[in-house]
């Protein structure tokens, strides 16, 4: 089993989602047939995550080189591999997404009315795609993955979002289209100066500065948009208002992530001297995401705007501690930066799934995300209400939660490398604190505003379940991150190295 | 004495026309209740002409008839190609022709004589054989077109078509005669060689002959600027006819431009790339762009087919074999979307009401799941994405001209493609977003259904084995 681990995490769920497909839907979404679809899906991805603990167990923290490594021909006429393996960075967003998709699906479990099956297909399918992206190891592999996922989530907005989904989603589709095909172009560059599709010769191979300049900013347009980054961030927030719940979940836990793990795969190891060159510009983009977007989460109306307004300015942190590796090369700093960055990717998955799980708990009693349309919901939700304080201090950065982890390493990291980075950087803890707590205040605390409020009853036992164990994520890692550190400490060291070379 | 086993290389043509000519009589004798005898016939003809054409696969390169006639790997494949290509067409049309009071003989006849002019073009290996195979096809043609003679639509653009061809031909055979005047040959490789013999040639009256040749390639394939025909003979004519004139034909196309350009004319890349990349650029966008205001299916994809062409001809411009292979990849596996998009719009349409607005495709999903997901496929096959053939299409072309160095236009036909994505993410909105406006039942046959479920499936299997096609058109075309 070990052998193939992989391919048992890409294929398995995708598998499970083309069984829901063949099965359709029943025209009752409260049919048995209906049920035995959740149950399906639920049992698949549960089924999915609990082989990836494999992943950790059988992982070897002591060796920055690949691990479960498959290799197979797959296109020998163009030298393509299906080639997957793990590192420190990949294994620990494989655990997340894992680990995310039963919550995604028990989150919509009854809320779904029409169509569940192809919702929870559209999921299981989605999932096996993103272990395959964050598993490839073979450049043309990884691009069929990444841009073959864009096709579920597209259509899990589009038929399951809000109003405005139809914009949403084309907006979402065609935003991370435009970056992804410049990066095809430079992956087909890269593949005819080494005449293959392995990633591991992209890292090694000499590339000339202008080049790598080139290749840089090809990268740049698909990972910047898939953070995003500030200014090409625009098509999240409508993507995240207009989606499901669970499609806003699964968006900002996992797909976030990838172009902070598309930085880390491709831009530093691969063109350390473009990224060299063009660091002190991705620093600047990255505080000015920190602060500037913080501002903006401060003044949105909408609690899902806010939200994905603050996992913006969180993704901030993530490309800030990964691009101040050349203002401290050699030092500790940097391997500090980068495993803060990658801390607090998984961090925020946690905090920024659950604070949209509970936007969706809200959604599903009162159906408004409007801030105003809340207030003193703790009177009629205690329960909820704990949580959402928990999720929120945490996306605060309160220490003892996942939050302050991540980003207090990328604070100290960045203070070694210029206390004024170091001073936006920590505008955060400022920003962050107000606008969340701002929000916690008007819609959780005060007195019941509306009538809608005072009718709302506590969560279910579902949603208690998926609050819970996600509480339960957000402060074991927030007390005790070690295992998440030493997993990634020395592909990080490795990482560092790499950049640190100059390959031209 | 006359070699009598030179034959043997154009056997499968002379069955063809012996079996047309059978079916064309044998069709006079059948009542119009038992008109699917013909349709039987015509696809064991269709049948006969690939055994025939597997029994006599070319060991190498032969020429025959004193060279004017041509076999070798490329004939191979692409003859096979459109043969299947023109047998999924027929599978396609029955019902819809049946539906629609239009089940006649000449549909299948027509067609099959226009398969015998394709494959008399990717087989020629003179001027006036190709010129003899492309008439052919395009007569056969504008008849298809008119075959619907009570509808004013399918007249009319027949007429357009007609006249058009009929100018684009007269280009063709324009540009032929100075090309002979100027080398003295009509026959590729003696063009070639005479080419080579006396580069003094290589001047302005050629390059005019050239240009006009040019002009007629593409026609053909329906380039900018000489595209003005191609959506309004894919709006009027009737769907199957559609299906017809968007398949096997671009395959023929293909060849016609590898045969002239690169068989005879391959040294004189310099004069005949510049030309080829301006249209080609120009359909790229043109296409792209316009396909996107579009409201009526049929037009829709006329437009992408130009988009499309535009790769396939930028494949061509590298002048490298790995270009001509691209496009030949290209080519193939975009006729396999085509023929899937055309065949979604005849299993929508019913007796009297065709399927042809991008609004009927409103709540596909909700009627039926399953074509919903193969009209996705298909639809993503063409915009390139991933797992889908059309990926590899796309990922093959733009590789092979950024292996010639074209950086800037490798970016152009990638951010073209963006737009492109555009119009087909439309119409899986319309068909996954909106609720149905039509409830009425898919009224297709179960042959009709499984063809198309067949297609659908094909562009996603191609894509997850796309290495084969690929190594054969390497093949094929690597000298």
């Amino acid at each position: 089993m070990v052998d193939n681990l992989l391919s048992v995490l890409i294929w398995l769920p995708i598998a499970g989602g083309v069984v829901l497909l063949a099965m359709g839907d029943g025209n009752d979404a409260a049919s048995a047939r209906a049920n035995a679809m959740r149950w399906t899906a639920l049992a698949v991805s549960v089924l999915t995550f609990v082989l990836s603990i494999g992943l950790y167990t059988g992982f070897d923290t002591t060796t920055a080189a690949m691990q479960f490594v498959e290799r197979a021909p797959w296109i020998d006429a163009i030298d393509v591999w299906y080639y997957l393996g793990v590192d420190g960075f990949s294994a620990p967003l494989i655990l997340l997404t894992t680990f995310i998709t039963p919550l995604v699906v028990i989150a919509g479990w009854d809320v779904i009315k029409t169509r569940p099956a192809q919702y929870f297909a559209a999921f299981l399918i989605l999932e096996g795609l993103m272990n395959g992206v964050f598993s490839a190891l073979d450049g043309l592999l990884f691009y069929v993955f990444w841009e073959a996922m864009l096709v579920p989530m597209f259509l899990i907005i589009g038929v399951w979002g809000g109003e405005r989904r139809v914009y949403a989603t084309l907006k979402f589709f065609l935003y991370t289209f435009l970056g992804s095909v410049l990066m095809l172009v430079a992956f087909i560059y890269l593949y005819r100066l080494t005449g293959s599709f392995d990633m591991g010769r992209w890292m090694e191979v000499p590339v000339s500065l202008t080049a790598q300049k080139m290749i840089f900013i090809a990268f740049l347009l698909a990972f910047a948009i898939k953070v995003p980054m500030w200014p090409v961030h625009t098509w999240l927030p409508d993507a995240h208002v207009e989606a499901p719940t669970g499609g806003s979940v699964i968006l900002a836990a996992i797909l976030l992530k990838m172009g902070g793990y598309g930085f880390v795969r491709f831009s530093l190891p691969m063109v350390p001297d473009g990224s060299r060159y063009f660091a002190g510009m991705m620093i600047a983009l990255s505080l000015i995401a920190v602060v500037y977007i913080g501002f903006v989460a401060l003044m949105q109306k909408d609690m899902k705007k806010l939200i994905a307004y603050s996992s913006i300015a969180h993704m901030g942190f993530v490309t800030l501690g990964f691009f101040i590796v050349w203002h401290m090369f050699g030092e500790s700093g940097a391997v500090l930066g980068v495993s803060g960055g990658m801390v607090q990717m998984v961090s925020h998955g946690l905090i920024s799934g659950a604070m949209f799980l509970c936007v969706g708990v809200l959604y599903d009693r009162v159906h408004s995300r409007q801030i105003s349309d809340y207030g003193g919901v703790a009177n009629t939700m205690p329960v909820f209400a704990a949580f959402m304080v928990l999720f929120a201090m945490a996306n605060a950065g309160l220490p003892g939660t996942s939050g302050f982890v991540g980003e207090f390493m990328v604070i100290i990291a960045s203070f070694k490398a210029n206390p004024w980075f170091a001073f936006f950087a920590a505008m955060t803890l400022v920003l962050g604190a107000a606008y969340t707590l701002w929000m916690i205040k008007r819609v959780v605390y005060g007195e019941v505003a509306n009538d809608h409020v005072a009718t709302l009853e506590d969560v279910n036992r579902r949603e208690f379940i998926v609050l819970g164990i996600l509480a339960f994520a957000v402060l074991l890692v927030g007390l005790w991150p070690a295992p998440l550190i030493d997993m990634m400490e020395v592909t990080i060291q490795h990482l560092v190295e790499q950049a640190g070379q100059t390959k031209y | 004495m006359m070699d009598l086993t030179q034959y043997i290389v154009a056997a499968p043509e002379m069955t063809l026309l012996g079996l047309i000519c059978i079916v064309l009589v044998a069709d006079l004798f059948i009542e119009q209740e038992r008109r699917i005898i013909t349709f039987w016939m015509a696809l064991a003809s269709l049948g006969a002409t690939l055994c025939i054409l597997l029994a006599t696969s070319p060991d190498g390169r032969t020429e025959v008839f004193s060279g004017s006639y041509v076999s070798d790997g490329l004939s191979q494949v692409l003859k096979i190609s459109v043969t299947g290509f023109v047998a999924v067409a027929f599978m396609y049309a029955r019902d819809y022709l049946r539906a629609n009071d239009l089940h006649k003989g000449e549909f299948y006849t027509l067609g099959l004589f226009g398969l015998l002019g394709m494959m008399i073009m990717i087989s020629a290996n003179s001027l006036l054989t190709m010129y003899l195979g492309l008439e052919t096809l395009a007569l056969s043609q504008y008849a298809l077109v008119a075959f619907d003679r009570n509808n004013e639509n399918s007249a009319e653009s027949a007429m357009k078509y007609f006249v058009l061809g009929a100018i684009a031909s007269g280009a063709l055979l324009y540009g032929i005669s100075w090309v002979y005047g100027v080398t003295g040959s009509i026959q590729f490789n003696e063009i070639a060689a005479a080419l080579i013999d006396d580069p003094a040639m290589n001047s302005l009256p050629l390059w005019f002959g050239i240009a006009f040749i040019v002009v007629g390639i593409a026609f053909k394939f329906g380039a900018v600027p000489f595209h003005m025909w191609l959506p309004d003979v894919y709006h009027g004519a009737r769907s199957p006819v559609t299906l017809y004139v968007a398949s096997a034909p671009k395959i023929a196309a293909f060849a016609l431009t590898i045969r002239i350009l690169v068989d005879a004319l391959g040294d004189l890349h310099d004069v005949w790339s510049g030309m080829i990349m301006v249209i080609a650029v120009l359909s790229l966008l043109l296409g792209n762009i316009v396909a996107i205001a579009q409201t009526n299916i049929k037009r829709m994809l006329a437009y992408s087919t130009i988009a499309h062409v535009g790769f396939i001809l930028l494949a061509i411009y590298t002048g490298t074999e790995e270009g001509y292979a691209a496009g030949m990849f290209y080519t193939l596996t975009y006729v396999v979307a085509a023929a899937g998009a055309f065949g979604m719009v005849i299993l929508l349409s019913r007796r009297g009401f065709e399927a042809e607005s991008l609004r009927d495709f409103k709540g596909l999903n909700a009627r039926s799941p399953w074509f919903a997901l193969m009209m996705m496929f298909l639809m993503m096959s063409m915009a390139g994405i991933p797992p889908f053939i059309g990926f590899f299409g796309k990922l093959n072309a733009i590789s092979a001209v950024l292996g010639s160095g074209y950086t800037g236009l490798a970016i152009l036909m990638m951010l073209a493609s963006v737009p492109g994505l555009y119009y087909y993410l439309k119409v899986i909105w319309y068909m996954y977003f909106e609720e149905p406006e039509d409830l009425a039942v898919l009224q297709a046959n179960t042959d009709t259904r499984l063809v198309m479920s067949l297609n659908g499936v094909a562009v996603l299997a191609l894509g997850i084995v796309p290495g084969w096609l690929w190594a054969l058109c390497l093949a094929v075309l690597g000298g």
